[in-house]
């Protein structure tokens, strides 16, 4: 086939496209992920039955503020590297900045500690596994709608692309595992929901290149 | 034709993206050109290989049209499909994609110097991929893309709505380009 008649194809019919639709496939499939999450959360979970009363901590905000932050941080880099060429600019270093607040606090408060028995329960607290195996578990149906949008749109970094749909759907999972979750001190929270986090995460890198290839 | 500078192929894709027909089938035509030049240069190991990389990444383009962002690059977003492309290829052929240079931010500049026009003719023939296509998506194609009809002169000779026929065109490039990915 000659190219000029391949231009003549393309060019001829409806050509008019939203540029608006990226962000509106990357937000719907984040919306019916959470979705799916919040609802196996409260089903098989359950909020904390203390719920009411550990609102008025500030532990409770920031365990919850943390993963909420990185997951809004991971759909604006998701909606970047959805595109062609696009770079991660401010998007990269609001990743970053979650993770250093909570490591920050977590380091004062193993800082305050006056054993290392103290720091070491501090970190394992009674429900390590638990959490961690439940951020992996719940953010697989967040997993599967951030990939499949993902893969309808143009990541050129796959590695990348994929990667930050992970988190994007571990950083929900946490958030609402946050709400079932009565550990207070942020060690145990630096610790085992950024694991958690890290899973979906470096599953999305690995199969990235297979999964949204294009 | 000449040949556009960075601003004068961002007004024509804005253009085309509001649905101007020709002023996308000016740019598709100096985007041909740009990815010719390139390919040339990065796939000299292939040269039996440019026209259809040039086809292939146009059809990509053509697909994925809509995640092109008025405040960025126009010829950053080509070449980043372009490079998508070739380092694509590479990989299907077991090459050595490492022995590119994968982000060369200076390649924007030697992207846009092109070569004289002539006639390209690639070896795979899409209108022979195209009628192998499924009826939902070959007849709307058919009519629309390579008869030229309208959307609802295909509809009325197809008996499909005309929305299935806007979709069909939509799905059916798309699976176009799975095609000639898998069989390339």
């Amino acid at each position: 086939m000659k190219t000029g008649a391949l231009i003549t194809m393309l060019s001829r019919g409806p050509i008019a496209a939203d540029p608006g639709s990226t962000e509106r496939r990357l937000a719907a499939a984040t919306a019916l992920g959470a979705l799916v999450i919040a609802a196996v959360g409260l089903v098989v979970l359950g909020p904390r039955p203390d719920l009411a009363s550990a609102a008025g901590r500030p532990g409770f905000w920031l365990k919850l503020a943390f993963p909420a932050l990185l997951a809004l941080a991971a759909f604006v880099a998701s909606c970047r590297l959805a595109r062609p060429g696009a770079r991660l600019g401010a998007a990269g270093w609001a990743l970053a900045a979650p993770f250093v607040v909570v490591a920050t606090l977590a380091l004062i408060a193993l800082a305050g500690a006056s054993s290392g028995g103290e720091a070491w329960s501090l970190v394992r607290g009674r429900s390590a596994l638990g959490c961690f195996a439940a951020i992996v578990l719940l953010a697989l149906p967040g997993f599967a709608a951030t990939h499949v949008a993902m893969r309808s749109l143009a990541p050129t970094r796959l590695r990348a692309a994929g990667a930050v749909a992970g988190l994007l759907a571990g950083a929900v999972a946490a958030a609402v595992y946050a709400f079932h979750c009565d550990e207070m001190a942020v060690p145990f929270v630096a610790v085992w929901y950024v694991l958690g986090m890290a899973v979906p995460t470096a599953a999305g890198a690995w199969l990235g290149p297979r999964l949204l290839r294009w | 034709m000449s040949t556009p500078d960075e601003p004068g192929l961002r007004a024509l894709l804005v253009l085309a993206l509001a649905g101007d027909n020709a002023a996308y089938a000016e740019f598709l035509g100096h985007v041909g050109d740009r990815l010719r030049g390139y390919f040339r240069r990065r796939a000299a190991a292939f040269p039996d290989d440019v026209e259809d990389l040039v086809q292939e990444a146009m059809l990509a383009l053509h697909n994925q049209r809509h995640s092109y962002r008025s405040d960025e690059p126009v010829t950053a977003w080509i070449y980043a499909i372009a490079r998508y492309k070739l380092v694509d290829l590479l990989r299907s052929r077991a090459a050595r994609p490492a022995l590119l240079p994968l982000d060369d931010d200076n390649e924007d500049a030697a992207f846009m110097a092109c070569p004289a026009p002539q006639v390209f003719e690639a070896r795979r023939d899409l209108v022979a991929l195209v009628a192998a296509l499924p009826d939902r998506f070959r007849l709307p194609i058919a009519g629309v893309k390579i008869e030229g009809l309208s959307v609802a002169e295909t509809a009325q000779r197809t008996g499909m709505s005309e929305s299935a026929v806007k979709i069909g065109i939509h799905r059916g490039l798309k699976e176009l380009a799975r095609r000639v990915r898998g069989g390339a």
